[in-house]
C-alpha cells in the first residue's frame, strides 16, 4: 500500500480504543480529530453536520453491504479497503458512477489504534483510487467479546450512465458469459490466514475497485451489456444460478475456459473446496450480447482489472434455471447455490 | 498442476472410455467404497460417460455419513451443557443429530471450531490451559494418524485438558458387510486409495477370497477411476478374481508402516456403530484403555441414548449400495444440503449431496 507511509499514526495519549471512544463526547472527539477527518477530507465531512448535503440529479443507484470479515488486515488488503471496494463495486454493476458513501465502523474495544489507522489508510486510499468521497460516518465502540474487532457498513450513491442498461430480464438465448479475471483469489488468500487453517501461499485477495473499467466498457457497449454482478460470498456458481433462475433461462458453461490462478488450484484441492465457490472481491461477470464478445473481451483484457479475462459460456434455451458445465474431461455437472457455508471436507 | 493435470487428460480419459466401452459385453455392478471417489465420479459428471452396461453404486466410504447419531449428540452435548472447546473438521458440522447439528449448537453459543489438522486442537489445548478441549475424531484410517498423534502429543506434553471423541471406522470389516448382506448386487470394487495410502493392501486379500471377487486399490483422479474400473471389468469379463492396485505411485503393498505404528499405540480395534448399516464387528478404533485421559467417551461419561433415524430417509439403502439418491422421494424436496434428513445429503463425500450438487432433481435421470 504505498499511501501507508504518507499516513503515518498520529502521535496519541492512547494505543487501544476503548468504550469510551464510542461515547460521543471528548474521546469520540479525540478519536475523530486525530485521524478520521484529516485523513478523509473533503468540503462534506468537514462541515462536521448531522449529515451531509448532497446535489443529486438523474437517475441514481443506491447500494449498501456491511463488512465483517476476520481477520481485518489480510494478505493483499483490509476491511477498509474492503468496504469502500465493496459499495463502489455493487454501485458499478448498477452501471452508476459510484460519487459519495457513508461509512459507519462498529468497534470492538480493545482494538488498537495501530490496526484501526491501518484500516483508515486502507479506506482513504480506496476511495482516492474509485473517486468516490466520503460524506458521512459514525463510530460505536462495544464491549469485548460483542464484535470481531471491527465491523464496518458502507453505503454509497452513484449515478447511473446514460447509456447503462443493467437487468436480468434483458439477458437472452445467445448471450456470452466473461468473468473479469480468475476467480477465487479474495475466499482463498484469507482462508490462509484464518486461525486453525494457516497455511503458506502468495495468493493475495484480489479487492480492487471495478468502477473505472466498468464504467469505460459502458460507455463503449452500452445496452449490449445485458448484466453486471459481482459474484462475491457464494462465488460465480452462486451468482450464475440466480440469474439462470431469475431470468428463467439456462446457462452452459465450459470448465476449461474459467480462470484460476495454479495457487488457487492447488489450495482449493488441499482443502477440499470448489473455486467456484469460493468468494472474490474484485472480480465482475457480464452477461453480452454474443454479436460483441470479441471486441468487449480485447478491450477488458487491455485493463489491469481485466488481464484474465475469459468468456466462459453461453445463455440458452434449453433447460431454463439450470446452469449446466461441461467438465474439463467431457462429463457434465449441473451447479446449484452454495448451500450455507463451504465446509472443508475431512479427507 | 503437476501431478493432478496428467490424472485429468481428456485423451487418456477418452481412451480409457473407449477401452471400456470395447471390453465390457454384459451389465455389471461395481461399487466405489469411497465417498471421494464418488465425489469424484460425479463432479467430473463420469457417470454419464460409461456405458450402460456398467452401474456404479456409492458405497459407504464417508465417514461423516456413518457417524452414528448419539455421539453427534454428544458432541452437541459436550459443547453446549459442558463448556468444553469442541474441535471439528468442518463436513462433520452441517450433520443432523437427533435434535440439532453442530452448526446450530455453534449459533446456539457453543464454542466449536473447525480445523484441518488435529494437531491444531492440541495447540488450543494449550493455549486453553482452564478449558477442556475435544477433538472430534471422525473418519476412515486415513485420518487415524493424525488423529493418533494428536493424542500422542498431548500425552507427551502432559495435557490434561485435552481428549478426542473417536468415531473411526474401517474400510475391510465395511466390505464384508456389504457382501454379506442378503440383498447384495456388488460384483466388484474399487477400494478407497487413500486408505490404502496408510494400511496397505494385504488385508484385501482374504476378502477377495472368501467372495470371489475382484477388488482394484483406486485413486481419486477421472483417470484413476476409469484405469480401477477397466481393471475390474476385464477381471470380471474374464470370470476371474484378484486384489489388483491401481493407485500404485501412492499404495505400497505394505502401506506406510510408521502411520500403522502411531495408529496401534493409541488406538485398540473394537465393534463399531455404522449410521444407516448397523452394528459391524470389528469396523472401528477406539482409544486404547491406558490412555483413557484422552477418550471423551470415557473423560465425559455421558449417556446418551441412541435416538431414532428420521423414517422418511433411506440413507441406509443408498449407504449399502441398494437405492441410488435420486430413487428416494424425499431427495431434493423435502432433504436438500441446507435440510439434510440423513448424513448423506451433508458431505459433498455423501452420495446424496453429490448427486444434489452436481446433478438436479430434475436432471438426474439424464445425468447420471
Amino acid at each position: 500500500m504505498a499511501l501507508k507511509t504518507d499516513c503515518p499514526l498520529p502521535t496519541l495519549d492512547f494505543d487501544v480504543i476503548t468504550l469510551g471512544h464510542g461515547s460521543g463526547g471528548l474521546l469520540t472527539h479525540k478519536l475523530l480529530e486525530t485521524g478520521v477527518f484529516d485523513l478523509l477530507k473533503n468540503e462534506h465531512l468537514d462541515a462536521q453536520h448531522d449529515g451531509a448535503f448532497l446535489e443529486l440529479e438523474g437517475k441514481t443507484a443506491f447500494s449498501t453491504d456491511s463488512f465483517v470479515i476476520s481477520p481485518i488486515i489480510f494478505p493483499g488488503g483490509n476491511i477498509g479497503e474492503l468496504a469502500v471496494n465493496g459499495t463502489v463495486n455493487d454501485l458499478a454493476m448498477c452501471g452508476a458512477v459510484p460519487q459519495y458513501l457513508s461509512l459507519g465502523f462498529i468497534i470492538e474495544e480493545g482494538l488498537t489504534m495501530a490496526e484501526f489507522w491501518e484500516v483508515l489508510v486502507g479506506v482513504k486510499y480506496a476511495a482516492e483510487r474509485a473517486g468516490v468521497q466520503v460524506v458521512t460516518g459514525d463510530t460505536k465502540v462495544v464491549e469485548r467479546g460483542k464484535g470481531d474487532k471491527l465491523f464496518i457498513n458502507t453505503t454509497g450513491i452513484g449515478k447511473v450512465h446514460a447509456k447503462a442498461n443493467i437487468a436480468v430480464n434483458r439477458i437472452k438465448e445467445g448471450d456470452k458469459i466473461i468473468v473479469s479475471g480468475e476467480l477465487a483469489t479474495h475466499g482463498i488468500a484469507i482462508m490462509s490466514v484464518r486461525e486453525g487453517l494457516e497455511f503458506e501461499t502468495d495468493i493475495r485477495s484480489d479487492t480492487q475497485n471495478l468502477n473505472h473499467v466498468v464504467i469505460d466498457l459502458i460507455e463503449r457497449f452500452g445496452d449490449d451489456i445485458h448484466v453486471l454482478r459481482d459474484p462475491t460470498r457464494g462465488g460465480v456458481a452462486t451468482v450464475l444460478k440466480e440469474m439462470a433462475t431469475q431470468s428463467a433461462l439456462g446457462m452452459t458453461l465450459d470448465h476449461n475456459s474459467i480462470p484460476v490462478n495454479d495457487g488457487v488450484e492447488g489450495a482449493c484441492e488441499m482443502l477440499g473446496l470448489d473455486p467456484l465457490y469460493v468468494a472474490n472481491e474484485g472480480l465482475f461477470i457480464a452477461v453480452v450480447d454474443a454479436s460483441r464478445e470479441a471486441e468487449f473481451l480485447a478491450k477488458l483484457r487491455e485493463t489491469e482489472e481485466g488481464s484474465n479475462a475469459a468468456c466462459i459460456g453461453t445463455v440458452t434455451s434449453q433447460h431454463p434455471g439450470q446452469v449446466l458445465m461441461t467438465s474439463a474431461i467431457g462429463g457434465r455437472r449441473v451447479l446449484n447455490m452454495l448451500p450455507g457455508e463451504q465446509l472443508p471436507r475431512i479427507c | 498442476m503437476k501431478f493432478l493435470s496428467e490424472y485429468r487428460d481428456p485423451e487418456l480419459v477418452k481412451d480409457y472410455l473407449e477401452e471400456i466401452k470395447n471390453t465390457v459385453t454384459q451389465p455389471w455392478t461395481i461399487m466405489e467404497v469411497c465417498g471421494g471417489q464418488t465425489h469424484s465420479l460425479v463432479k467430473n459428471g463420469l457417470l454419464n460417460l460409461l456405458p450402460d452396461e456398467i452401474t456404479m453404486v456409492h458405497g459407504p466410504g464417508c465417514p461423516v455419513c456413518v457417524t452414528p447419531l448419539n455421539l453427534i449428540d454428544k458432541a452437541v452435548h459436550l459443547a453446549l451443557d459442558k463448556g468444553v472447546i469442541l474441535c471439528s473438521f468442518g463436513d462433520m458440522l452441517r450433520v443432523p443429530g437427533s435434535e440439532k447439528s453442530l452448526l446450530q449448537a455453534k449459533a446456539e453459543g457453543g464454542d466449536i471450531r473447525i480445523l484441518y489438522s488435529p494437531l491444531e486442537a492440541v495447540k488450543i489445548a494449550e493455549e486453553n490451559p482452564d478449558k477442556q478441549v475435544v477433538f472430534f475424531a471422525v473418519g476412515f484410517e486415513t485420518t487415524a494418524p493424525a488423529n493418533a498423534l494428536s493424542v500422542l502429543h498431548a500425552h507427551r506434553k502432559g495435557l490434561n485438558n485435552y481428549s478426542i471423541l473417536a468415531s473411526h471406522v474401517l474400510v475391510p470389516p465395511a466390505i464384508s458387510a456389504v457382501m454379506a448382506d442378503e440383498d447384495n448386487v456388488i460384483q466388484g470394487f474399487l477400494a478407497a486409495g487413500h486408505v490404502c495410502t496408510i494400511m496397505g493392501i494385504e488385508e484385501y486379500y482374504p476378502i477377495v477370497e472368501e467372495h470371489k471377487i475382484p477388488i482394484v486399490v483406486t485413486g481419486f483422479e477421472p483417470v484413476d477411476l476409469l484405469q480401477g474400473i477397466l481393471m475390474v471389468v476385464k477381471q470380471l469379463e474374464a470370470g476371474v478374481h484378484k486384489l489388483e492396485n491401481q493407485y500404485s505411485r501412492m499404495v505400497e503393498p505394505e502401506g506406510n508402516p510408521e502411520a500403522i505404528k502411531v495408529i496401534r499405540s493409541v488406538f485398540d480395534i473394537h465393534d463399531r456403530e455404522w449410521r444407516g448399516i448397523g452394528n459391524i464387528p470389528e469396523s472401528g478404533y477406539e482409544v486404547k484403555p491406558e490412555l483413557a485421559q484422552f477418550d471423551a467417551n470415557i473423560k465425559f461419561a455421558v449417556d446418551i441414548t441412541a435416538a431414532e433415524e428420521s423414517k422418511e430417509c433411506i440413507a441406509g439403502d443408498v449407504l449399502r449400495g441398494i437405492k441410488k439418491p435420486h430413487q428416494c422421494p424425499q431427495f431434493g424436496k423435502k432433504c436438500t444440503p441446507s435440510t439434510p434428513l440423513g448424513a448423506p445429503m451433508v458431505s459433498s463425500e455423501g452420495a446424496c449431496a453429490a448427486y444434489y450438487h452436481f446433478s438436479n432433481a430434475n436432471l438426474t435421470e439424464e445425468l447420471v
